[in-house]
């Protein structure tokens, strides 16, 4: 028996504790409901440690592993079956999703301890873990969406947690609509794809589109239009400009939602939709172009808002935002070992991010503005280590994890033929400024004089369960670049060697790179360094040297500085511009005059019709057998004309002649 | 030999004249009479046919009739009996209790 044959039990698991604690957990104590909960994934971690397991014993030809269970839909040529499918980029995602996944559930039994509706957020959030273990098993495009808009609704209800906030239940709905749009895209990328290779089970269109002529660049081609309307949902789904609104207003959940689907696994889909989609991706320069070009805006625009917001998840969902920029614009190049390589990095030492700012909330009872934090790191020790040691690898200091990743991307970005240097450049200049915000959060929040009620607020370190999830994802974040660590570090590029079966066929003349970019490697590397060094400096300089100088920088360039702090306007230009028009059409066209003049009119009108018509002919019915006799007797007279009427006519033609 | 079409203008005349009475009289056993007024019409019309085309089908049918006519009679003269001791009067126009 060998689970690779019962791969639905991966997600299946999550499913059932989801079904069990949303049904019976409102009766159980908490105890039980994390049993449930924490159980179930821990279980499914444990599954597709296994199943990885037996993985990597599998022979070469048996890769990707593909197990049918039962054919879904079936229509004609289209058949879209529930068909779980495991390789090399599966197995990366997997391991993720599970293990971090588990993790942040144990630390929720923790956070959201002394909250209500625990066993609906338990229930939502191994709800979550089945849809996103979908997503990145589907064998297939349509199973791959199921999973895609599953945990979509999952965010949506997580968002909006606490429901009875209005700020919540609308960031929920934002979060919903804006990801609708970048789904119409993906749907249409599918039909497409399904019109030209009559399939959309990867193993066989992949094959099929391999030998495909690409398109050139600058041509808009099938390939190029199929691309552009995946990486559309991809946009969404990621939150890219300009779709990326809805994210940071996602924050409006609890923070382990915020950590596990809104930094670590869900956003991250389009990234794995992307490379997952890579030999589609390689036929279209010109879509590859798109996907670097919006990465790279994405990664520079949302770490310049990220620069002045004051709320700390706020902050942290803007480097999200930014850091997912990095993974599209790895892609964009073609480096996608290395996009795949930063998103395994960026659930670790995101999620510990995202995790540690839960800690330091719940810490000081509820508060989530840094301006009324600061000198914490004495009174929360570990959350202050563990979340130092994050904001060290994002900021990409080796040897922790970020260093490698960003790295990697930022050497493929600088080889790119097309506008590689600018790509590069606006690459290096966003990792200054992510080193820059993350240890203003860092400075803001732990370090300086206590800007918080002393007296009122008593700063506690959090429970056990939260601070070991901390520490081990701390763990990760220390060694989980070294897999990659590239050559001058000693052992191989491990990372992208494994996931070398999957990206082989865009890995072409990657010799002559290779050592092309292992004389590249370590100036670059220098440079990154340096320009993170910089960051920190700066940061250092103006938060804890100067503590005035911000406010003095912020009062001399107001006008930059409120640009920034309303986030570029985006929201009000796209109110202005979207929510309103449409909001005008929908009421004042859509509905008072379609609905209610055309509609609603034909819907009355044929019922009033029919009631007079009814009224009239009621008469009729008048209970005197003699008077329903005249009516037999028309009706004969009618009948027996309309069968001798064609014999009179020939009669009277025949005269005429 | 008097030509088919005398027993079919003949035959037409019966069954206008027990179409007419049934519209216009108003006692029940008037109406039931040109009912059968009017079936008999008809059966001269099969008779006729029959001889013209030397065929048995008309006389055939025109015995179905009697035999389906006897048996209405029966029927219907026992209606008209219950409503005659339920309501004492023939009048069909007090016999409307179908009207809405």
């Amino acid at each position: 028996m060998s689970i690779l044959n019962y791969l639905w039990i991966i997600p299946a698991l999550p499913l059932l504790g989801s079904a069990v604690n949303g049904f019976f957990g409102s009766k159980w104590p908490n105890k039980i409901v994390n049993a449930v909960a924490v159980g179930s994934t821990g279980l499914s971690f444990l599954a597709a440690l296994e199943a990885v397991r037996e993985f990597t014993h599998l022979a070469p030809e048996n890769i990707p592993w593909v197990k049918q269970y039962f054919t879904w839909i079936i229509a004609g040529d289209f058949r879209a079956g529930f068909d779980l499918q495991i390789d090399h980029l599966t197995v990366v995602m997997l391991l993720v999703v599970t293990g971090v996944g588990w993790l942040i559930h144990i630390y929720s039994t923790g956070y959201m301890a002394h909250e209500g509706g625990y066993y609906r957020f338990f229930s939502y959030l191994n709800l979550f873990m089945f849809f996103m273990l979908i997503l990145v098993l589907a064998a297939n495009y349509v199973l791959l969406f199921v999973g895609w808009e599953g945990v979509g609704l999952s965010s949506y209800l997580l968002i909006g947690f606490y429901f009875l906030r209005k700020s919540a239940a609308d960031a929920g709905k934002k979060a919903f609509i804006v990801n609708r749009l970048g789904d119409f895209g993906f749907m249409l990328g599918m039909f497409l794809l399904f019109r030209t290779f009559g399939t959309l089970d990867f193993v066989p269109l992949f094959a099929k589109a391999t030998p495909m002529p690409a398109d050139a660049m600058g041509h808009l081609g099938m390939f190029t239009v199929a691309c552009l309307l995946l990486f559309t949902g991809a946009c969404g789904k990621s939150a890219q400009l300009p779709l990326y609104v809805w994210l940071p207003d996602a924050m409006e959940g609890p923070t382990p939602v915020s950590a596990l689907i809104h930094a670590a696994t869900m956003v991250t889909a389009g990234v794995y939709v992307v490379a997952r989609s890579h030999i589609l991706f390689t036929h279209a320069p010109t879509a590859m172009f798109v996907v670097a070009i919006v990465g790279c805006a994405t990664a520079f625009f949302a770490a310049t808002i990220g620069l002045v917001q004051t709320d700390i998840k706020r902050v942290l969902a803007y480097s999200t935002v930014s850091q997912l920029g990095y993974m599209f614009l790895a892609c964009g190049v073609g480096a996608f070992s290395a996009g795949v390589f930063h998103l395994m990095t960026h659930a670790f030492f995101k999620a510990l991010l995202f995790l540690a700012a839960g800690s330091v909330i719940h810490a000081i009872g509820g508060e989530q503005d840094m301006m009324r934090m600061g000198g914490l790191s004495k009174k929360i020790r570990w959350t202050y280590l563990t979340m130092l040691t994050a904001t060290l690898a994002i900021a990409g200091f080796p040897p922790l994890a970020g260093f490698f990743s960003k790295d990697a991307i930022l050497l493929s970005a600088y080889q790119s033929e097309h506008g590689g240097r600018i790509l590069y450049s606006f690459g290096l200049l966003t990792a200054l400024l992510t080193s820059f915000y993350m240890f203003r959060l860092i400075f803001l929040t732990f370090h300086g004089k206590p800007r918080y009620d002393e007296k009122k607020v008593h700063v506690h370190e959090s429970p056990k369960s939260m601070l070991v999830p901390l520490m081990i994802l701390a763990v990760l974040s220390i060694i989980g670049g070294w897999m990659a660590a590239p050559a001058f570090f000693g052992p191989p590029d491990y990372f992208a060697k494994f996931l070398e079966p999957v990206f082989a066929q865009t890995a072409g003349g990657a010799e002559a790179a290779e050592a092309a970019a292992q004389a590249l490697e370590i100036p670059l590397a220098i440079v990154a360094v340096v320009s993170a060094l910089l960051g920190f400096a700066v940061a250092f300089w103006l938060y804890l040297k100067q503590p005035g100088k911000p406010a003095q920088l912020a009062k001399s360039m107001s006008g930059v500085y409120n640009t920034l702090l309303h986030k570029y306007y985006v929201d009000e230009i796209y109110a202005a511009l979207i929510v309103k028009p449409l909001l005008w059409v929908s009421t004042s066209v859509l509905w008072q005059a379609v609905d209610v003049r055309a509609i609603d009119a034909t819907v009355n009108g044929i019922a009033e019709g029919a009631t007079d018509i009814g009224d009239g002919v009621r008469h009729t019915q008048s209970g005197n057998t003699r008077s329903y006799a005249v009516w037999v007797v028309i009706g004969a007279l009618v009948i027996i004309a309309i069968i001798f009427w064609p014999y009179f006519r020939p009669a009277t033609v025949g005269m005429v002649r | 030999m008097v030509p088919t079409h005398y027993y079919l203008i003949l035959s037409a005349i019966l069954f206008g004249l027990g179409v007419v009475a049934f519209i216009f009289r108003r006692n029940i056993i008037t109406i039931f009479m040109s009912i059968e007024l009017m079936l008999n019409a008809v059966n001269l019309a099969f008779v006729a046919f029959s001889r013209a085309l030397n065929k048995l089908d008309g006389q055939v049918f025109v015995l179905f009739v009697i035999v389906v006519a006897a048996a209405e009679a029966a029927v219907g003269l026992g209606i008209i009996i219950v409503i005659a001791r339920n309501r004492q009067s023939l009048n069909v126009e007090r016999v409307d209790l179908l009207k809405l």
